[in-house]
């Protein structure tokens, strides 16, 4: 089959080749999605196998019966999956938080504060004659981003490699810094100073420093002359940009020196997202609930509030009492304290692989792989709805059916 | 089946004014009184009590990537609690809502139908989406075609035959209903930092003009004879002087006719019709665009009446979002979508005080008095003039003009001298308000089973404490907008789902969509389609669109 939509990172490349249960033109990451990997057998309790009925019954009846479950994980499933999870949230007074609320998350923030001015992975392919990427690492985190939207990729008005300046401003010297036409590196935790400083000069103010953030202020010069005279340009950030110090304020700032760029010339700033669906996780409960992370149901309403409902500072504050976790691996990646707490409550896994959380849940349903055994909906770092194909039979359960089931069941006891 | 008795009916399509009537439903239709086993029905009292079809809302925006970035900016619009989970959704939202709360609001009113009036096409899966996470209510979406390359290039080629393939193809891949066009020109010449300034500005690397775009779209929709004419948001909303660009986008389609519709919408036109030069002496122009109007017999408007209070503006007109944000300093959101068009987002609140608010206001209002009641619907371009969930006042405002004229008290004197509001005598009947809520915009969009109560309609029906033989809008304002805003009854598709302006079922409405694929040769645009999906898009051609089996009650409309 042609066509093929990856579920690996959020370029959600859709031209693979699946013959012969042998998947091709991917990237060695996509190729890993499809290929054969360890899986969790047979649905668990406590270790026993059961069928899929009884794991969901106890997982229903773990969640009912909790006083505020979290749910969590979603950004490596469907959409359809994701609105299972919100509504069954909201039916047992649970707290619904994802993936982002680790990573892209200050993002969010700072597009509460500043709005994104932003476009799809097309529009830059088709006009971006300069392509930042700021703390982002592409060629290793999404490989073919480079090639199909960003570096390489020809369209409308950029017709040859040479039509396009990129730039990369890191710590370090990375693999994307290798094909850029520039390289800033700058010192660990200046990012917000660096912009500030950006905005400064394209405001037409002068900087009284040799350096800021390690960068000789020439050069900032340059690269804001750069940003002036682009056509049309793009800043690709990644969690360099919102995981070291400054956050959420470093993405606003971005934002803000986009919105002056505005004033003279073309520029969009847009996130590099990780997992292939971690913008859905966000995009279905804002439309269901009104927010994209860390929603508490407790009183019958969604509430948001990222220091209070995010998994990490539930866990921690030990403020929730049993745990669903859906396409996720908390145990791997979340600190110890939060980790602790997962160990003392009731854990329901649903995945198609084994992991770390695995041996930490009580109730464990292994899943089919969306974009090879199950199909869905799921959108793009940018935005843009994919539909991800079913391309092999299995026996296992789809996420979105282990979710109805369940959530008929959740309904069936709250009434 | 249902026996609703003894009710006061206004159904303007038949004719029907007033009289008291029973009607009959079964199997979610109107039918006729020997269909039904009386004894099996359910019978509703509407003695004394106002029947009319379910309202249709023409142009909101209710799903897609713009309403929900607008969520996601204004978490602190999500802050007012609708409703707490238990039988229903919870639902929260002060302006801007969830998708559960805006079946149920739209249905609280009195309305059954609701049209998402702008849809980037490659966004479709998403606006489907989320139109399926809708309740009650019927739903379609028109996909923005104003700024598409494949229009621009098979306008540029003046290739009729191309560009009705393609409209027929796009409308099938988004499942979408009609065609809209938004600032056509504008919004690619924002992808250079700038705007179309008038109908001969020139749009990038093809080279033709908005003037070009709006007639051939026209033709193109006209010849496939699409049941929804081609509605549009017209070149430089929200400039002062901007009437002058609303009445010759109107002129362009003057001797065209079309005997079931408009050939033209012309939407939320209170944002295109300002007078004067700047906003230092900025003017209403909705008298000049009111006299083009009545006097043609091919064009409609809707109102977008902005109303007091927070608002969110969002357009598939970029380059204006960004003037908007300048002008206000408030948030931003822009998307730019490959190579079909854009979208900006910018929170807003509309200030009586305020004197180019006031004047919004007025002018809306002016819209709706003076232009004939079978050629202008009730809008508020929602969220960008406010909220739909105020329908219920602009009614009672356009019936009253001793209620104009308490509001008139509060606002900014400005208006007194920038319109005609306060001159205007003009009371339209309730008569004229239901047929500007219900029958004019099913016309409008082709909807031959909506916006009526005659055999064979939809059993979508309203029922308000209001009887019209007694009640006097002009002095009973605050009972009219009172009454509207709680129905006794809303009926979707045969089914009870408020009472007493309670939301009592959740039902789930269809979503319709037009197919004209077999009135066209698919052959003529293939190379080009490849052409493009290979150069510019970003995704494959295969995976654009929408299938209907990913939609959760698609309703198809052939067009013949």
């Amino acid at each position: 089959m042609e066509n093929v939509v990856c579920t690996f990172c959020g370029s959600v490349c859709d031209d693979g080749v699946f013959e012969n249960g042998d998947i091709r033109r991917l990237c060695a990451l996509g190729k890993s999605k499809f290929s054969k990997k360890e899986r969790i057998k047979a649905p668990m309790i406590d270790g026993k196998e059961v069928s899929y009925e009884e794991a969901i019954e106890k997982a229903a009846e773990i969640l009912v019966e909790a006083k505020r479950p979290l749910l969590y994980g979603w950004a490596s499933t469907v959409n359809e999956a994701i609105r299972l999870g919100v509504l069954i949230a909201e039916k047992v007074g649970g707290i619904y938080d994802q993936c982002a609320s680790v990573c892209h998350a200050p993002g969010t923030l700072a597009l509460i504060e500043e709005g994104v001015p932003g476009g799809t992975l097309g529009s830059v392919k088709n006009r971006a004659d300069v392509v930042i990427f700021w703390g982002a690492n592409p060629v290793e985190a999404h490989p073919r981003h480079p090639t199909r939207y960003s570096v390489m990729a020809k369209g409308l008005l950029i017709k040859d490699r040479k039509d396009r300046k990129v730039v990369v401003i890191d710590v370090r010297e990375t693999k994307t810094a290798k094909l850029a036409d520039i390289f800033v590196q700058i010192k660990p935790g200046y990012d917000y100073a660096i912009i500030s400083a950006l905005r400064a000069i394209v405001k037409g103010e002068k900087i009284e420093a040799d350096e800021v953030g390690g960068v000789p202020v020439e050069k900032l010069y340059e690269l804001a002359e750069l940003m002036m005279n682009a056509k049309y340009g793009v800043i690709f950030y990644g969690l360099g940009v919102t995981q070291s110090r400054g956050r959420d304020r470093n993405v606003e700032n971005a934002i803000k020196l986009v919105q002056q760029l505005n004033r003279k010339t073309r520029w969009i700033i847009w996130p590099m997202r990780g997992h292939y669906n971690v913008v859905g996780a966000g995009e279905v409960p804002a439309w269901e609930a009104g927010y994209q992370y860390a929603i508490d149901f407790s009183r019958g309403y969604p509430r948001f509030s990222p220091a209070e409902f995010t998994a990490v500072e539930a866990l921690v504050r030990r403020d929730c009492d049993a745990a669903l976790i859906v396409a996720s691996d908390p145990a791997a990646h979340f600190p110890r304290k939060a980790v602790e707490h997962l160990k003392k409550i009731p854990v329901i896994q649903i995945d198609p692989h084994p992991n770390l959380t695995t041996l930490l849940s009580n109730v464990v349903i292994p899943s089919a792989i969306a974009g090879l055994e199950a199909e869905g909906s799921v959108y793009r770092m940018d935005g843009i709805v994919l539909r991800v194909k079913k391309l092999v039979e299995t026996e296992y359960w789809s996420d979105v059916q282990i979710l109805e089931k369940m959530y008929e069941v959740v309904v069936k006891r709250v009434g | 089946m249902l026996w609703i008795k003894n009710g006061i009916v206004i159904d303007p399509k038949n004719g029907i004014e007033g009289e008291k009537m029973d009607i009959f439903v079964k199997e979610g239709k109107i039918v006729e009184e020997s269909e039904v086993n009386k004894e099996e029905c359910k019978v509703i009292d509407a003695s004394n009590k106002l029947v009319v079809a379910g309202g249709v809302e023409m142009h909101s925006h209710i799903a897609g990537s713009k309403i929900n970035t607008g969520r996601s900016m204004r978490p602190e619009e999500m802050r007012v609690v609708r409703n707490v989970a238990g039988k229903f959704r919870a639902v929260v939202g002060r302006v801007l809502l969830t998708a559960p709360g805006i079946g149920y609001e739209y249905a609280k009113m009195g309305y059954t139908t609701a049209v998402e009036a702008a849809s980037p096409p490659i966004g479709s899966p998403h606006t489907h989406e989320e139109l399926d996470a809708i309740p009650i209510l019927d739903k379609a979406a028109l996909p923005v075609f104003g700024n598409w390359h494949f229009v621009f290039k098979f306008v540029s080629e003046k290739d009729q035959e191309k560009l009705q393939a393609f409209i027929a193809w796009a409308i099938e891949r988004t499942k979408g209903y009609g065609v809209k066009i938004v600032n056509p020109g504008g919004v690619e010449k924002w992808m250079y930092g700038s705007n179309v300034r008038t109908l001969d500005d020139e749009v990038p690397i093809y080279g033709v003009t908005p003037r070009e775009i709006i007639t051939e779209v026209v033709k193109a929709n006209e010849a496939l004879n699409l049941p929804h004419c081609v509605h549009i948001h017209c070149n430089n909303l929200g400039v002062p002087g901007n009437y002058e660009t609303t009445i010759e986008t109107m002129k362009l389609v003057s001797g065209m006719k079309n005997e079931n519709r408009p050939v033209l919408h012309v939407t939320h036109v209170q944002f295109n019709a300002y007078a004067g030069s700047s906003w230092r002496d900025v003017s209403s122009g909705a008298e000049e665009i009111a006299k083009y109007v009545n006097k043609t017999d091919n064009i409609t408007i809707d109102m977008g009446q902005p109303i007091f209070g927070h608002a969110t503006a969002m357009t598939g007109d970029a380059p204006f979002q960004f003037t908007l944000h300048r002008l206000t300093g408030a948030r931003w959101s822009n998307k730019d979508t490959e190579i079909e068009g854009g979208a900006g987002i910018v929170p807003l609140v509309y200030l009586p005080k305020n004197p180019v608010h006031a004047l919004q206001w007025a002018i809306g209002l002016e819209l709706g008095l003076l232009i004939d009641s079978d050629k202008v619907v009730i809008s508020t371009d929602w969220p960008n003039g406010g909220p739909f969930t105020e329908y219920p006042y602009i009614m009672a405002m356009l019936m009253s003009k001793r209620m104009r004229e308490k509001e008139l008290e509060r606002v900014s004197p400005y208006v007194q001298k920038a319109s005609s509001l306060p001159a205007i005598d003009t009371e339209k009947t309730l008569y004229e308000v239901i047929k500007m809520s219900r029958s004019l915009p099913a016309k409008i969009l082709g909807m031959e089973n909506k916006g009526h109560l005659g055999v064979g309609a939809d059993a979508d029906i309203a029922i308000y404490d209001i009887n019209p033989n007694e009640v006097d809008p002009s002095v009973e304002y605050e009972l009219i907008n009172k009454a509207f805003r709680k129905p006794a009854y809303t009926i979707k598709g045969g089914e009870i789902v408020v009472k007493d302006g309670e939301l009592v079922a959740e039902t789930w409405g269809r979503t319709f969509w037009v197919d004209a694929t077999k009135k066209v040769s698919m052959e003529a645009i293939e190379s080009d389609l490849d052409e493009y999906f290979q150069n510019y898009y970003s995704v494959e051609r295969i995976n654009f669109g929408v299938d209907e089996r990913w939609v959760k009650k698609p309703a198809r409309l052939e067009v013949k």
